[in-house]
Order: structure tokens, then C-alpha cells, then sequence
């Protein structure tokens, strides 16, 4: 039995031109065209063609960047849009937690919005006062419910609606990103609850840019690119092709900034000044005599392939393209890793590692590999140097290149130690992935 | 037609809703104010007034209808502007009012025609508390009512169906022509003058100038306001056959109304 089935629905939105922004009832009279002048210059498709079952007692993800539909998606199931063709059903009742408190009159009581809210929603007045207790206690309002809702914080508005639609007790509930708002304590309370509607076998279509609670709590997931469904199934399989297409649109984004480099960097390289302590405010900075220059500095996987994004637990490649002016006897190439609030992460360099420089002449090229990067999440930026033992650089690139870490993984501080649980019979713990489903 | 009765019986379904948003409305309408829902009989009070000092005293009627007295004038500008006040705020509201509650279009699975119902059923509810208060003048001055003032609620039911068919018609074209605020303002008020308030049907002048009278019982709201006169000032019967014909007018405008409603609704969500 499925609870939502769509068939082929195609949802056009009308972009109207700025000409018909300004047009007017007056000159739609004078030109006779009322109901043509009504009819769009522009289309815009949200939705193309998507068809979708979703089975009774599932809970649905539905992930994608924005714009890729997702919404549309969810107000032509709730019933607030219309599909422009194609076909929809749903089987039973339904409610959308599309905006929290969307309803709400700012002049009149919490009380009376309970009301009225619950009664919009579907609710019988009946129904309303038997829950209303209920209501109020998950959102945590009883001394507030008689002060009118404009005096009320977006965190209380936002609770008291979300207590409302969930009392609502629908066969199929509809969830858009409303958790996004919530507190530290009230997130927790929600899921709870969205919990508790799967236990009881109720269905659930969840939109949400949050893909660990994605892959944590929907049985399937649809991916959503460009008003299509792009991928459909296992909330792992999905999640992660997902963001490898982010990561491919980030790397393209970082090789188009990595092309802006050189140039930027001639401009405010001619600095004589060989006082690093003087230039160490700037953030990007490049400086030295370039008796040793570093030419090219290019990021890759373990494999060799070239790459800025990078996960956690991947290696990473740094080599440098090297070249000396003149032979010389007294170098050192350094590195260091920096996160984006300006925390040295991580640095080396050859001396540090006990390496003593012999020669060096013409053209090289210089390799250091780190066999698992380690970083938790975020955007990093490199140094690289070359200089003499004593400090004095040849030349030295400040935050000049950049990478990103990007993962799943939610772990916290400055660097990813590798690590592993284990406990006694006595402690029991449920592996990741599937939640138990009793 | 038939998904008309299809919609309208859907629409009873609604109405706890529509009763909780008439009482929201009311309730909000006035809070913070001192006086309250007093307002909804001070605020046509005030106009009747400056329309008495001005045409009662100063202008003087001549009309032999009110026997000279501008105390008569009084009770007769008070039975036509009271009514005429709900027809005229809730044209003007229900312009906005998809506007206005845009977010329960886009938000929430909302059945939009409920709005401008909501809108004309609240200022009912104010015309309905400035009623009594009418009676009780018309008591004090010396008019004494008759048993067709029983007939009273015919005639609301007739503007009742007449304002709420012009009420759809106007809040979902104005969605998409927002001209229709600033013309509906204008419109009014030549509406109002052409409409038998300030001065009666009768009235001397008007007997003589067979082109203005054709023009006032061309419009509709003229038999309206005549069947609050007569109810309630004149004290005689309703004039069946013209008020039956208007009520197959606001029929049809109701009819035209909703059909204009239903066809633009799908463009509300995005539009407001």
C-alpha cells in the first residue's frame, strides 16, 4: 500500500518579465487581454516529470541543493500547490510542517492561536482541548500561553508551532527543514518525536540539508537535481553520491579560485622587504628573494590525482615545483597547515625531520606526503616555504593555497585523532546505521 | 455549477474555521484600544454626525420626507451609512485580505475562498452591534417601528450575498492588479453618491431629473439601502419586486464572483 504515489507530475512556476510586472488593470482593460495578459512570458520548471511511491509507515528523505525542487516537491503533496500536470494521490490524512506557526495572529493569545492553528491544521475543537495540555507542555509554554504571540521569542513561536502540527496525529506527515531553527534542547525532543510517529508505522517525507540525520533516520532517500529525481534508494548509497557531486562542484570552485592565484599573487609580490614579522598581519601573503622559487604547488590524493577536497581519513600529496638560480648549499622546505580561524594545525619541515641539505641546482621538485590527514571538517590554508636554516627566506607563500575537508563525520577540535571504542559485555551499544525499527 | 455546490458545501465543512477566524478578526481588530468593540458603533456615529451638522443644519433638507426635521435626517443618514459602512470596509478589506493571510496560501493547505468570507462576515458582526443602537435612536426620536422592521433580515441577506460575490471578484484580481485598491477607493465614494444615503429616492430634485434617477435604480445598492429605509425608517413594506431582482443580480455576481475565484486560485500561492 503506498501512502503518497506520484505519477509523472510536472510543476511549472511562471516568471513573469519586468514588462508584465508593471502591467496594470488599466491597460489590460484598454488592450481587452485580461485573462491573456495573465498567462507568464517565462517558465520556470520545478518539478519535471516526477514519479515517486513512497510506502506506508516509511520515512522518506529527500535531500538536493536548494532550488532542486525539494519544496515544490512537498507543497504539491501537502496540496498548497498544484501540480501543472500529472497525478497525485495521497492516502490519509495529512500534515505539512512546512512553516512553523504560519498561521499565527502577533495581536492574540497563545491560547487562542492554539485554536485556531489546530483547527486549520484539521483538528475538531473537541480534539484541540483534549491535547491542548499536551500541546503546551511540549512547547514548554505554560506560563506564556495567555500573553499574546507577538511577545513571544521565534524560538517559542517556532515550538509552539511544531507542538501543534505534530498533535495533529496525521497518516502522513510532511517535514521541510523546520528543524533548522530549533535549540540545543528542543532538536533533540522533536526527533523524538518524529521517532515515535515511525515506531507507529506513520509515514514520513523529510526534507532536510542535514544528511546525517538524513542517512540516520529515513528507511530510503530520493536525491533531487534540477526538478528530477537524480538518484533514489539507500539512504547511504544516496547521501554519499550526493556529496560527491557537492564535492565535484567545490573542487570545480576551488581550481577556479586556484587560476585566480598567480595573478593576485604578482601583484603583491614585489615586496623587498625580507621581514616576515612586519608582513605577518596580511593573510595572504608571499615574500622573499626567490634565490629558490617556488613555482608551482599542486594538491593530490594519495593516488596522484589532483584534488581540493579532501576526507578525513584520505592522504594527501603536497609537491612543490621547484627552481635555483644559482647552486646552493643551505635550504629548508617547510610546511604548514592552517585552519580557517588562523590555528596552525600541523608543521614541518625538512630540518625539523633531520634533513641535511646538501645541494641543490636548477629546476626540482619537492614531495611531501601525509599519509592520512587527520583534519576534522573545514576549510584550510597552506604555507610553504623554503628559506635558510637560520630563517632567512628565499620564498615564502602565506595562505596562498587552500583546501577543503569534507565528510560526514562529526567530530570536534582542531585534528582528527584515529581512534576506536570498546566496551565490556556489560555495555551495550547500537552500531551506526539502521535505527531499530520495533 | 455543479462544482460551485460541490465547492460551497466543501465551504460548510469550513465553517468552525470560518467561525474561529470572524472571532479572531473581531478580537484583534481592537485590541489595545480603550474603547473596544464600542468603536463599531462610534465609528459610523461620528460620520452620521458631521453628515447631519452639514446637511441637516447647515444645507437644511428640503425633502418633504423628513418633515423639516434635521433630527429625522439624522435617523434616516444613520439607516443607510450604517450599512453602507459594511459593504464599503469590506469591499476594501477583502482587496487585502489574500494579501494580508498570504501565509496561510503558501503555508498552509488553506481553502483561500474562507478570507473574503471571514472579512464580510466580521464587519457584519460590527454592522449587527451598531443595530441596536440604531433602534434605540430611532425609539428616542420619535419614530416608531412597525412590524416590517421583522423584514430586516431579508434585506441583510441580500447585501449579504451581493458584497460577497463583489468580494471574491475583487480580492482575486487584485492579486494580480494591485491598481484595484487605489480604484476601488474612488469607486466607492461615487458609489456612495450615487447610492440614495446622503439624501431619499424621492427627493424632489432627483423626481426631476428623470436621467439620475434611471442611473440610481440601475444600481443595485440603491434597492438595497431603499429596503433598510423602508423596514426601518418608512416603516411600510419592501418593495418585493425590485429587491427580488436584485437578489438575482447578486446572485449572478456571486456566481461570476467565485467562477473568477476558482480560476485565478491556483495562481494565489505564488502570487500574494
Amino acid at each position: 500500500m503506498h501512502a503518497i504515489e506520484l505519477d509523472r507530475v510536472t510543476r511549472v512556476y511562471q516568471k513573469y518579465s519586468a514588462r508584465h510586472r508593471f502591467q496594470t488593470f488599466k491597460s489590460a482593460l484598454v488592450k481587452g487581454d485580461l485573462f491573456r495578459s495573465l498567462r507568464p512570458d517565462e517558465l520556470v520548471v520545478a518539478l519535471d516529470k516526477v514519479s515517486l511511491h513512497v510506502e506506508k509507515g516509511m520515512t522518506f528523505g529527500v535531500i538536493g541543493e536548494n532550488g532542486s525542487g525539494k519544496s515544490t516537491l512537498l507543497k504539491i503533496i501537502s496540496g498548497i500547490a498544484k501540480p501543472t500536470s500529472g497525478r497525485i494521490k495521497v492516502n490519509g490524512k495529512i500534515s505539512a510542517l512546512i512553516e512553523l506557526g504560519a498561521g499565527f495572529h502577533p495581536e492574540i493569545s497563545g491560547r487562542e492561536n492554539v485554536f485556531i492553528n489546530g483547527i486549520m491544521l484539521g483538528l475538531s475543537k473537541k480534539e484541540i482541548s483534549q491535547k491542548f495540555d499536551e500541546i503546551i507542555r511540549f512547547a514548554e509554554l505554560e506560563q506564556f500561553i495567555d500573553a499574546p504571540v507577538k511577545t513571544y521569542s521565534s524560538g517559542m513561536y517556532m515550538r509552539l508551532g511544531f507542538s501543534i502540527a505534530i498533535n495533529v496525529n496525521p497518516e502522513v506527515l510532511l517535514i521541510d527543514e523546520v528543524l533548522a531553527v530549533g535549540d540545543a534542547a528542543f532538536v533533540p525532543k522533536c526527533l523524538d518525536r518524529i521517532d515515535d510517529f515511525r515506531r507507529r508505522k506513520k509515514t514520513i517525507l523529510f526534507v532536510s540539508h542535514d544528511l546525517t540525520t538524513v542517512s540516520k533516520i529515513c528507511d530510503r532517500v530520493a536525491w533531487m537535481k534540477g526538478g528530477k529525481i537524480q538518484m533514489l534508494g539507500e539512504p547511504k548509497r544516496v547521501v554519499d553520491a550526493y556529496l560527491q557531486d557537492v564535492v565535484f562542484k567545490q573542487e570545480e570552485d576551488f581550481q577556479e579560485r586556484k587560476d585566480q592565484i598567480p595573478a593576485a599573487v604578482t601583484e603583491s609580490s614585489p615586496p623587498p622587504g625580507p621581514e616576515p614579522a612586519v608582513e605577518d598581519e596580511k593573510r595572504e601573503q608571499r615574500w622573499g628573494k626567490r634565490e629558490i622559487e617556488i613555482r608551482k604547488v599542486t594538491l593530490r590524493t594519495a593516488r596522484g590525482e589532483e584534488k581540493h577536497v579532501f576526507h578525513p581519513e584520505e592522504g594527501m600529496v603536497i609537491e612543490m615545483d621547484v627552481a635555483a638560480l644559482d647552486p646552493l648549499k643551505d635550504f629548508v622546505f617547510g610546511i604548514g597547515i592552517f585552519n580557517s580561524q588562523g590555528i596552525s594545525c600541523y608543521g614541518t619541515n625538512t630540518d625539523l625531520d633531520d634533513l641535511e641539505p646538501v645541494s641543490i641546482s636548477g629546476e626540482g621538485k619537492v614531495t611531501c606526503r601525509i599519509e592520512r590527514l587527520g583534519l576534522i571538517n573545514g576549510t584550510y590554508y597552506l604555507d610553504l616555504a623554503v628559506h635558510k636554516r637560520d630563517g632567512y627566506p628565499y620564498d615564502y607563500h602565506r595562505n596562498l593555497y587552500s583546501f577543503l575537508v569534507s565528510s560526514t563525520l562529526r567530530d570536534v577540535g582542531v585534528v582528527r585523532l584515529s581512534h576506536s571504542w570498546t566496551f565490556t559485555p556489560q555495555i551495550k551499544f547500537k552500531r551506526p546505521g539502521k535505527l531499530d525499527k520495533g | 455549477m455543479v462544482r460551485l455546490i460541490k465547492n460551497l458545501k466543501e465551504l460548510y465543512r469550513f465553517r468552525v474555521l470560518i467561525q474561529n477566524l470572524v472571532s479572531r478578526e473581531l478580537k484583534a481588530r481592537y485590541r489595545g484600544t480603550v474603547l473596544g468593540f464600542l468603536w463599531s458603533f462610534f465609528n459610523p456615529l461620528l460620520l452620521m454626525s458631521v453628515y447631519t451638522i452639514v446637511f441637516g443644519f447647515i444645507l437644511k433638507p428640503r425633502d418633504p420626507a423628513f418633515d423639516g426635521s434635521p433630527w429625522f435626517y439624522a435617523l434616516f443618514l444613520f439607516c443607510g451609512i450604517l450599512p453602507w459602512v459594511w459593504f464599503s470596509s469590506s469591499s476594501i478589506e477583502s482587496a487585502n485580505t489574500l494579501m494580508i493571510n498570504g501565509n496561510l496560501i503558501k503555508k498552509i493547505l488553506f481553502p483561500a475562498e474562507i478570507l473574503p468570507i471571514v472579512t464580510l462576515t466580521s464587519n457584519f458582526i460590527h454592522f449587527s452591534f451598531g443595530l441596536p443602537i440604531l433602534l434605540l435612536f430611532l425609539f428616542v426620536f420619535g419614530k416608531t417601528l412597525t412590524l416590517y422592521a421583522l423584514l430586516l433580515p431579508v434585506v441583510i441577506l441580500v447585501q449579504y450575498v451581493f458584497s460577497l460575490g463583489f468580494g471574491f471578484l475583487i480580492s482575486a484580481l487584485t492579486v494580480h492588479f494591485r491598481d484595484i485598491k487605489d480604484i476601488l477607493g474612488n469607486l466607492l465614494t461615487f458609489w456612495f453618491f450615487t447610492t440614495p444615503i446622503v439624501y431619499s429616492l424621492n427627493s424632489p430634485p432627483i423626481e426631476e431629473h428623470p436621467a439620475i434617477k434611471a442611473i440610481l435604480i440601475l444600481n443595485p445598492m440603491t434597492h438595497i439601502m431603499e429596503g433598510y429605509h423602508d423596514c426601518l425608517f418608512y416603516g411600510r413594506a419592501l418593495h418585493w419586486s425590485s429587491l427580488g431582482i436584485v437578489l438575482l443580480i447578486s446572485l449572478l455576481l456571486f456566481y461570476i464572483g467565485y467562477a473568477v475565484f476558482d480560476r485565478l486560485r491556483d495562481s494565489f500561492p505564488e502570487e500574494v
